[in-house]
């Protein structure tokens, strides 16, 4: 399958340090949007898609693509961001975001935008729905694989646990999760609410290949990301992330779960995102 | 234009105020602290205020639980997620068991606009409608908000409260009470009924004033009581009007108008046409989705007088 969205490790970087700037002002201008949690899976997203997947935004349901999931649904700009960096959409219809009509709903929806794989938004849908992705590509013993993003707080809904057990029961190496674990969720920080550690631990008594990782080093993220699964089990990356990265007054502060910039702080933002990259 | 009220302040005063004289009141959330405007009640009574996390199935199941242990609980959650996600957990749990669980379901609707289908709760009415023994309310505005928490709190079994957050003006006076199964006739007409609740009443007597303008007199009926339901009022609209439109922010099937339908056609068949959801809502906000399926005052007013002129039974 050609890969023409395809970057070096060098490239991803700065291309991720673009694309937060891109989604700030497509939530400035919309009046919504999830910024914490955009900067916060943003490079995770950049290193899969010009990393690591293999999907083609000529041929998006291409029998063949690699599937991708963010289940973190609320994230959609972060994903549409990504989707039209990466030639699925054109960039300039990101301007569109939640506007009556357009195609690019606060949360993503399968039916309106090819490349995304399934409709996400309520929490705790990704992983059921990418484990029987993985099961049905062992069925007909495809080659392509599977990748899921939930959030840290998302792991509190108990489907994600069903699924765990599934998945590793499955024996399903061909799917990859990976956990945006910047400690806060909507209204708190995660470890006020339901303490989910050790979280690596839990994964491995599951049954999972576990990896901890930086989620913002996009070569430590794209080198777990590519390297093939043989080990009979599924593979959890618990990306280690701060909500709102790259941007100083939002970051690591839960009041920024939705909150949207105003045009002074965007002005800001960009300036210490451009003095950065 | 007048003032328009968020009914979510009106559900949090009222909730204070009963959990200021009762302590076996608690407040169960999934993460919706801020949803749910309860960081008042978490500053007051942070002991009072149970956080299970983004898990909605065990919150509904928690609520069960400290109902049997003789509290109070008001479950909290986006409408679409506690009744979507927990709705076996409500039927077993909460109703089947009929445990004192006050189940609010916040922003319920299409409150949540933009972002899209999977928040909108326009299923909700349909999913808890069939629960034998549950009472649903959907309130107005902020004075029926505040009733129909009082209301709930002495309630002797499970209530579904469905609450919105779109902006509404004040309909009702202040000495106003709820009164389960009971229908309000907010304006009287013989030319036809419009049956809404929440969120389109107001429209409803907006639509219904200019009608008047344009020579129909309509009666139209708040439904806040969609369980139990008022088959009396109902079917005195049916006989006395003969044509009902309902409106609510809904899906068409199954829901406050299916009830109303479920009654006429029982025991005084009339013209109908429900208003509402046909399907998913495509992209935008609240109201541009209520006047996009037709229920902006001008499309209910059309509707209205095509509801008239039809002919009982089509050809
Ligand atoms: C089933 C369900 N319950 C509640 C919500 C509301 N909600 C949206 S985002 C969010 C917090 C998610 O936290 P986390 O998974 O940690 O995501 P992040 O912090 O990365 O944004 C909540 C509770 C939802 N979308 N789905």
């Amino acid at each position: 399958m050609p890969l023409p969205s395809r970057l070096t490790t060098e490239d991803i970087p700065d291309l991720c340090q673009k694309m937060r700037g891109t989604l700030l002002t497509t939530i400035v201008n919309a009046r919504m949007g999830h910024v914490g949690g955009d900067l916060s899976v943003i490079d995770i997203l950049g290193t899969l898609y010009f990393g690591v997947l293999r999907v083609d935004p000529t041929d998006p349901h291409a029998e063949s693509r690699d599937r991708f999931v963010l289940s973190k649904g609320h994230c959609s700009v972060a994903l549409y961001t990504t989707l039209a960096y990466a030639g699925f959409l054109p960039i300039e219809e990101l301007a569109s975001f939640a506007a009556p009509l357009s195609r690019l709903n606060g949360h993503p929806c399968n039916r309106k935008l090819p490349g995304v794989e399934t409709s996400t938004g309520p929490l705790g849908h990704g992983l059921p729905v990418a484990t029987g992705i993985a099961i049905g590509g062992k069925l007909s013993g495809a080659d392509w694989r599977v990748f899921v993003v939930v959030g840290d707080g998302e792991l509190q809904e108990g489907s994600n646990w069903e699924a765990m057990m599934s998945a590793a029961h499955q024996r399903l190496d061909n799917l990859t999760l990976i956990v945006d674990r910047n400690q806060l969720q909507q209204g708190d920080r995660t470890s006020a609410v339901t303490s989910m550690e050790p979280l690596a631990e839990r994964f491995a008594a599951f049954g999972w290949e576990t990896h901890e990782v930086d989620g913002h080093d996009h070569a430590a993220l794209e080198s777990l990301l590519s390297s093939p699964n043989t080990s009979g089990r599924p593979r959890c990356l618990i990306a280690a992330t701060v909500k709102g990265q790259g941007v100083s007054f939002i970051r690591d502060r839960v009041e920024w779960h939705h909150k949207v910039p105003s045009r002074e702080q965007l002005a800001t933002a960009l300036a210490e995102l451009e003095v950065a990259s | 234009m007048s003032e328009l009220f968020d009914c979510r302040d009106a559900f949090v005063a009222t909730l204070e105020e009963l959990a200021e004289q009762d302590p076996r009141i608690v407040a169960v959330v999934n993460d919706s602290i801020g949803s749910s405007k309860l960081t008042g009640f978490r500053r007051r009574w942070p002991e009072r205020l149970i956080n299970v996390g983004i898990a909605e199935q065990t919150l509904v199941g928690v609520g069960a639980g400290l109902a049997n242990a003789g509290h109070k609980p008001f479950v909290c959650a986006a409408s679409c997620f506690l009744t979507g996600r927990a709705l076996e957990q409500i039927k077993a749990d909460i109703v089947y068991s009929q445990a004192q669980v006050v189940l609010c379901g916040i922003s319920s609707g299409v409150a949540y606009g933009e972002l899209g289908p999977t928040h909108h709760s326009i299923e909700d009415l349909a999913w808890t409608r069939v629960l034998p023994g549950l009472e649903i309310i959907v309130p107005a505005d902020p004075v029926e908000t505040a009733a129909a928490v009082r209301y709930a709190y002495a309630a002797e079994g499970p209530v579904f409260l469905r609450l919105s957050r779109i902006g509404v003006p004040r309909l009702l006076d202040e000495r106003y009470r709820y009164e389960p199964g009971r229908a309000q006739v907010l304006r009287d007409g013989a030319d036809l009924t419009l049956i809404a609740c929440g969120v389109l009443v107001h429209r409803a007597l907006e639509a219904a004033e200019r009608l008047s303008d344009l020579g129909l007199e309509a009666r139209v009926l708040n439904l806040a009581s969609i369980a139990p339901l008022d088959r009396r009022e109902i079917v005195r609209a049916a006989q006395q009007t003969g044509a009902i439109l309902t409106l609510e922010e809904h899906s068409v099937r199954g829901g406050m108008g299916s009830a109303v339908a479920e009654a006429v056609v029982a025991e005084a068949p009339c013209r109908m046409k429900l208003m509402g959801f046909e399907d998913f809502a495509p992209t935008g906000e609240a109201n541009f989705l209520l006047d996009h399926v037709g229920m902006s005052v001008d499309g209910i007013v059309d509707a209205a007088q095509r509801l008239v002129g039809e002919p009982l039974v089509a050809k």
